[in-house]
């Protein structure tokens, strides 16, 4: 009898019945940080006691993007940048499902960015989930809006001059009522943070750093994935509550992590019944300010 | 003679667009075109090439980028790929208009869904008519060469038209082939500096990319249209010129046992060289087959393509892209039309084959061959087959 048959017989991963497990082995690299993303988005989804069968998972192009593929749920692989517009169209055209956008920094904020940017300024009530691992991995490392000043890609081999972008201050001026940040060692935070972004109406975003050693690492002194995982546990600090555009994210000093925003204001689809209900009653006020002010004075 | 080297043939590419010595390189990544552009962007960050290289955040920008910089003087160089050309679609219209002489090389791909790297011409076959002078490459010494006429062509005053060059992705872009690399004083006597016709320029100022009224638009189109047409004995010229100084001479047609042959394959891009082989093991078989393979894809050389076949019974044409709702593929669509303007001609029969970088073999082509010789003997309807469909 050979030694693999003696051994116990595998267990099952417990997140297997939300896996499409024909689809296992995975593509992506040894020390990557997706995984542990992917594991937190299902811990999050089985933790949300909504039924499954009203959850639908959306991701592009990109490794991220192939989340869509191995998760059991209702799951649609986008063309690249096109995520949060297919979502868009799902939940308009079935409000009471859950709608999670799940995908990687190139796709959702530069060939996808204004998608990103209108969906949070409508505040469509969407979870938007962003593997943030400062490059374009599958295609080798390129530049992405999420690369740091300074760091070296394929694309810019001296090191970037493009200054980045600090997504989660933009979610928040944009209107996300739900921001984010975590890495990728922050396994509990991570998903709760997407449990709450589940739960949350309107526009969620919960950026994860995660570990590129294959493509990010090697070429900016951090070969190994604990190379990056330990500077993330190193760098890491959190400040919750802080005002987004204090959130920054700097390779030579802190990365700020936390939970910073959490609000409420009205989701689209509130918004538009709202409007095709004439809600909204006689607009504009056209009446002179100081008219206006008069009025207030006299109610006062 | 120039010193030959192993090179990878998407950086055979990157070192043409380095000889020729371009000022401005604006790309996204995309597999299978990224080692071109990767490659570029290290010769520009080691200072072997003097241009600025522009990482954009998408090829709608990238292309958008490659007309501002053309516009303002610059010679302007991007690549892509499938998705990334198709989400081009918009600009690619714009340069050829604005007459912007870029140079683009496209690592040809399928198209999704589903989603797909690998390779066929489903990619540039959704930009057929957006009017920019188009070639194909069959191997790595191809790319080279066709890249460096591209940029001489398309800056050619005659034409001062945007200009493809089609390679096909992974079986070109990622195989490593020996490459005779011209000497930089080489490609300087053949290329000489960029001259724009008209730029952008403080000093004198143009306004370009106007609203055409209705009044002006169909001559717009026409003057165009003229210019491409007009291209065609322009770029044999340069080919002429690169055969004198390189030693290999390119032709829009290019033939191989076309004399005598009763049946003709046609082929365009790489696989050409797979079907060149299975030709030869015919015609050592006995059998009277040639072969025509379209270098020109843009502006179509429809008198030197019917001069090739003029002696054919059966063509045997082989599409690597569909044309769904058509009759045949894009390339058979093409010489069915110019075939019915001579009255006569061979028969077509037409295999939509090698999708997604689906294999096509020597066996393939001999058996389209023996399929297209019985067809035509019995008379069939010419449509197409596509080739190796699993049942």
């Amino acid at each position: 009898m050979s030694a693999r048959q003696n051994r116990d017989p595998e267990p099952l991963h417990p997140h297997d019945e939300l896996l499409r497990t024909d689809r296992i082995p995975h593509i992506w690299c040894s020390g990557c940080g997706i995984g542990i993303v992917f594991g937190a988005l299902m811990s999050a989804i089985k933790k949300s006691d909504i039924p499954l069968d009203d959850i639908a998972v959306v991701s592009g192009i990109g490794c991220t993007g192939r989340m869509a593929g191995y998760i059991a749920l209702d799951s649609f692989h986008t063309t690249h940048g096109r995520a949060i517009p297919f979502a868009t169209g799902l939940k308009l055209a079935r409000p009471q499902g859950n709608v999670i956008v799940a995908s990687g920094d190139g796709d959702l904020l530069a060939i996808g960015g204004n998608h990103f940017i209108h969906a949070a300024r409508r505040n469509i009530d969407l979870t938007v989930v962003c593997v943030n691992n400062f490059n374009y991995g599958m295609t080798g490392g390129q530049l992405a809006p999420s690369t740091p000043f300074g760091a070296k890609t394929t694309t810019t081999p001296q090191g970037s001059p493009d200054e980045p972008f600090n997504f989660c201050s933009l979610a928040a001026a944009c209107g996300a009522v739900y921001v984010a940040r975590w890495t990728a060692l922050h396994i509990r935070r991570v998903t709760t943070a997407i449990g709450e972004a589940m739960n949350k109406k309107g526009f969620s975003f919960v950026e994860i750093l995660a570990p590129c050693p294959t493509a990010f690492g090697r070429r900016n002194k951090m070969r190994r994935a604990l190379d990056l995982l330990n500077f993330y546990y190193d760098r890491s600090v959190v400040k919750h509550g802080v005002h987004p555009d204090e959130a920054s994210l700097d390779f030579n000093q802190r990365l700020v992590v936390g939970k910073f925003v959490d609000r409420e204001r009205p989701t689209y689809l509130d918004s538009y019944h709202m409007v095709h209900q004439r809600e909204i009653g006689d607009w504009p006020t056209i009446e002179h300010y100081s008219t206006m002010l008069a009025k207030e004075k006299t109610e006062a | 003679m120039a010193k030959r080297v192993g090179l990878e043939v998407s950086l055979a590419c990157s070192e043409a667009v380095k000889l020729a010595n371009v000022d401005v390189i604006a790309a996204y990544p995309i597999t299978p075109q990224t080692h071109i552009v990767e490659h570029l962007s290290e010769l520009v960050a080691d200072g072997h090439l003097d241009a600025e290289f522009v990482p954009v955040e998408s090829e709608h920008s990238a292309m958008s980028a490659c007309v501002g910089s053309s516009a303002a003087g610059a010679r302007t160089f991007t690549s892509s790929s499938a998705q990334g050309l198709a989400l081009m679609h918009e600009i690619l219209f714009i340069a050829p208009a604005l007459r912007l002489p870029i140079v683009m090389a496209v690592a040809n791909r399928s198209l999704s869904g589903p989603i797909s790297i690998w390779n066929d011409h489903s990619d540039i076959m959704a930009e057929r008519d957006i009017g920019w002078i188009q070639t194909f490459a069959e191997n790595g010494q191809e790319v080279m060469d066709l890249t460096l006429h591209a940029f001489k062509v398309a800056e050619d005053h005659r034409v001062t038209l945007p200009m493809i060059v089609n390679l096909d992705g992974f079986i070109l872009t990622h195989v490593i082939e020996p490459i005779e690399m011209p000497s930089q004083e080489e490609v300087d006597a053949y290329l000489p500096p960029f001259e724009p016709q008209q730029k952008l320029d403080i000093a004198n100022p143009i306004s370009m990319g106007l609203v055409g009224v209705p009044e002006v638009y169909t001559e717009a189109r026409k003057a165009m249209l003229d210019a491409l047409e007009k291209s065609y004995p322009v770029i044999k010229e340069h080919w002429d010129g690169f055969a004198q100084q390189f030693g290999r001479q390119y032709n829009p047609i290019e033939t191989h046992h076309v004399d005598d042959a009763d049946t003709v394959l046609v082929t365009m891009g790489s696989l050409g060289e797979t079907a060149m082989t299975a030709v030869d093991e015919m015609r050592a078989a006995g059998r009277k087959v040639g072969q025509v393979r379209i270098r020109l894809w843009r502006p179509f050389p429809s008198g030197d393509f019917l001069d090739a076949i003029s002696g054919a019974k059966t063509l045997v044409v082989m599409d690597r892209a569909l044309s769904p709702g058509a009759d045949s593929g894009p390339v058979a669509t093409e010489i069915k039309s110019l075939i019915y303007a001579t009255g006569g001609g061979p028969y077509v029969a037409d295999f939509v084959a090698g999708l997604s970088g689906r294999d096509v073999t020597r066996e393939d082509f001999k058996q389209m061959v023996d399929k297209a010789e019985a067809a035509a003997a019995a008379g069939d309807p010419m449509t197409f087959e596509m080739w190796g469909v699993k049942e």
